[in-house]
């Protein structure tokens, strides 16, 4: 089988929780060594669910996790060795801060010396030196962060489960805290599989994303491939800001699709995921890959637009118009020496690129993103 | 609870009604307690404020009650009031055993009951927890009767097992309950997160459960403590006169030879409440510090 250098291997999981509905439906995914991968969805997604299964805290109701191309379903989670931050951090209350890094160690008989050694050491990695007597309740939102990432690395686990751990710091501790993870992983070349729906963390941090939703994974590939290359619909409105435009192929051309969206505009889309001709689809664009007042004939999708709305944001301005029956289409204007100066009410001709534009399948229920 | 300088005069005379009623209400609850401690010193055999101990004439206090209490018969007088005995003494000591065995007992059972009843999955456990509780809702006498009657087939009336079971079973609903509540607020992850790091969960259980949960099975082992060393129904009817207790031996000052030595009892059973009470009230709020619920 081939696969002996990932070191933690989904095949086949399936999870339920009542025996009727499937949280999760027949999962697999491979962590390779050293890698950095996100499982991103919403709440409800079943993500949650997958590292619980991988620490052992939930057991898989079908399909089996190897470590280390070990079974480990029937490994209880103390012997497992995987190291893990919770999202409310679960430190020990009644024990110091030295007492918390210390209690794998003590579990696994080091010795005095050895012990104290890596608890300065771990103290060290997270700035936290003088911190060891204090108790966890003495500590702010974010030293309790670092206590627990250091206490989930401080036994030299090979692998390190990561639950919504900066879920619940303000927005500059998160990205502090965000870039100190990245430089750990890199140093220490432990392997993180870390649980989020904040998608800037995980554009930040994975080598890979895993794109979850109900119980599927979605995409999984490097975060540009997922921001740029979204495969469905439901990534593309998942990751990052969208503009979709719904509507009906009217012809195949094999690499391009021509899609006929409202007001019986003709647009010319990368073929991603739709099916023949006459099948509905819904068309992806990100809202930096437009171009207001293109040169005429450079582009093969123009169309014309009404500016609805301007918003100021310094370094770019938000716009909206209405263009093809969508009165929520969203462009992003770089606030450069020589933009196009538009004000509300403009009638000008928007256009973009076709492999800029990717004809998806037709989300359901498309998921307002936060 | 101090008045908004908003405050309407029907307000503030609300305030000070409220104020008043709940003084009012305190020290109604309290008096009976305190009226006992001077009374106790009483230099004369009557249960009443003699005319010395009103213009607190140092001749009409003594310690004569306390002497008989502790059945010292060489003060003046003593054995002309009451029969010299040293049955508060034995009392006392038949009070702590009891007390001690049956705290024992029911701290270790009801916490394991309670440990049980914190589990998600338990099927029954409202019914179980129900009958736990149940000797806290049936009138003592019916749960004594019954008792009676059933030990009196098992042969335990009259013998140190049989009191000391039955004050388990009285004991049992304020352990099962103070620890029940004390797992509430439990964070379950930190037994995950204990796992996670490599803890059997046999270790995990006496190195994090425990001395999280501990504040709430001492002060649940101090209320069946109370409630064992003040008892006096069960002992009435289970207990043989080889378990005579001190709310016995006091049951029987009162009706048979009523003097000021019950009331020097009753002083030293108020202050023994206290120091137990104080000890849980700091407990508590030990807890919570540690829990970081309310840093001081």
């Amino acid at each position: 089988m081939p696969g002996d250098d990932y070191l933690v291997r989904f095949v086949n999981i399936q999870k339920s929780y009542d025996g009727e509905t499937l949280v999760v439906k027949n999962l697999n995914l491979n962590v390779a060594k050293s890698e950095f991968l996100t499982i991103l969805g919403p709440s409800g997604s079943g993500k949650t669910t997958c590292l619980m299964m991988l620490a052992g805290f939930e057991p898989a109701t079908h399909g089996e996790i190897y470590l280390k191309d070990q079974p480990i379903n029937r490994v209880p989670p103390h012997r497992r060795g995987i190291g893990m931050v919770f999202q409310n951090y679960a430190l020990f209350p009644h024990l110091t801060v030295a007492e918390n890094l210390a209690f794998p160690l003590d579990v696994r008989g080091m010795s005095k010396v050895e012990k104290a050694r890596r608890v300065k050491r771990a103290l060290d990695m997270v700035q936290l030196g003088g911190f060891g007597d204090r108790r966890p309740a003495q500590l702010s939102g974010g030293q309790q962060q670092r206590v627990a990432v250091a206490r989930s690395l401080i036994f030299d686990p090979d692998l390190v489960l990561m639950d919504e751990p900066l879920g619940a710091l303000d927005k500059n501790l998160r990205e502090q805290m965000q870039y100190k993870i990245k430089s750990i992983h890199e140093n220490l070349g432990v392997t993180v599989v870390y649980v989020t729906h904040d998608q800037s963390i995980a554009l930040t941090l994975s080598d890979r994303i895993a794109v979850f939703d109900d119980g599927v994974i979605q995409q999984c590939a490097a975060p540009d491939v997922v921001y740029e290359r979204p495969e469905n619909a439901f990534v593309a409105n998942f990751i990052g800001e969208n503009n979709q435009l719904t509507g009906t192929v009217v012809e195949d051309n094999g690499d391009t699709v021509k899609v006929a969206v409202g007001n019986g505009n003709i647009v010319e889309a990368k073929k991603v995921k739709v099916e023949g001709v006459g099948s509905p689809s819904t068309l992806s664009l990100r809202p930096e890959r437009v171009v207001v007042n293109p040169e005429p004939g450079s582009l093969p999708n123009v169309f014309p637009a009404k500016t609805e709305e301007l918003i100021y944001l310094g370094d770019h301005i938000r716009t909206r118009f209405s263009i093809c029956g969508n009165v929520d289409f969203i462009v992003k204007i770089p606030n450069s020496a020589f933009h196009a100066a538009i004000s509300e009410g403009d009638e000008v001709n928007i256009g973009w690129k076709a492999e800029d534009c990717r004809a998806l399948d037709v989300w359901p229920c498309p998921t307002p993103h936060s | 609870m101090a008045l908004p300088p908003y405050a309407t005069p029907g307000q503030r005379i609300w305030h000070y009604l409220y104020l008043t009623v709940c003084t009012l209400v305190l020290f109604f609850l309290v008096s009976p307690l305190i009226v006992v401690i001077p009374l106790s010193f009483n230099s004369t055999p009557f249960l009443h404020f003699t005319p010395e101990m009103l213009t607190l004439d140092p001749n009409g206090y003594s310690t004569l009650w306390y002497k008989s209490l502790f059945g010292m018969c060489d003060a003046e007088g003593a054995s002309l009031w009451t029969s010299c005995t040293d049955k508060w003494k034995v009392g006392a000591f038949n009070s702590f055993k009891i007390a001690i065995m049956s705290t024992v007992l029911a701290t270790t059972l009801g916490t394991l009951a309670a440990l049980g009843l914190s589990r998600a999955h338990l099927p029954f456990r409202r019914t179980i927890m129900g009958l736990m509780i149940s000797p806290l809702i049936v009138p003592l006498i019916i749960t004594a009767s019954g008792m009676f009657f059933f030990f009196a087939k098992v042969n335990l009336v009259a013998t140190l097992p049989g009191i000391v079971l039955a004050h388990t079973i009285l004991g049992l609903p304020f352990v099962v309950i103070t620890v029940t509540s004390t797992l509430v607020g439990f964070d379950n992850t930190l037994m995950k997160a204990a796992a996670n790091l490599g803890g059997t969960p046999t270790y995990n259980f006496f190195k994090i459960q425990m001395p999280l949960t501990a504040p709430g099975v001492i002060s649940g082992a101090l209320f069946a403590f109370i409630t064992s060393f003040d008892e006096i129904v069960l002992i009435l009817f289970i207990g043989g006169p080889a378990q005579h207790t001190l709310p016995r031996q006091m049951w029987s000052g009162i009706r048979e030879e009523i003097s000021p030595t019950i009331l020097a009892a009753a002083t030293i059973l108020v202050l023994l409440s206290i120091g137990l009470l104080t000890t849980i009230e700091l407990l508590r709020r030990r807890n919570e510090r540690l829990r970081g619920i309310s840093p001081a």
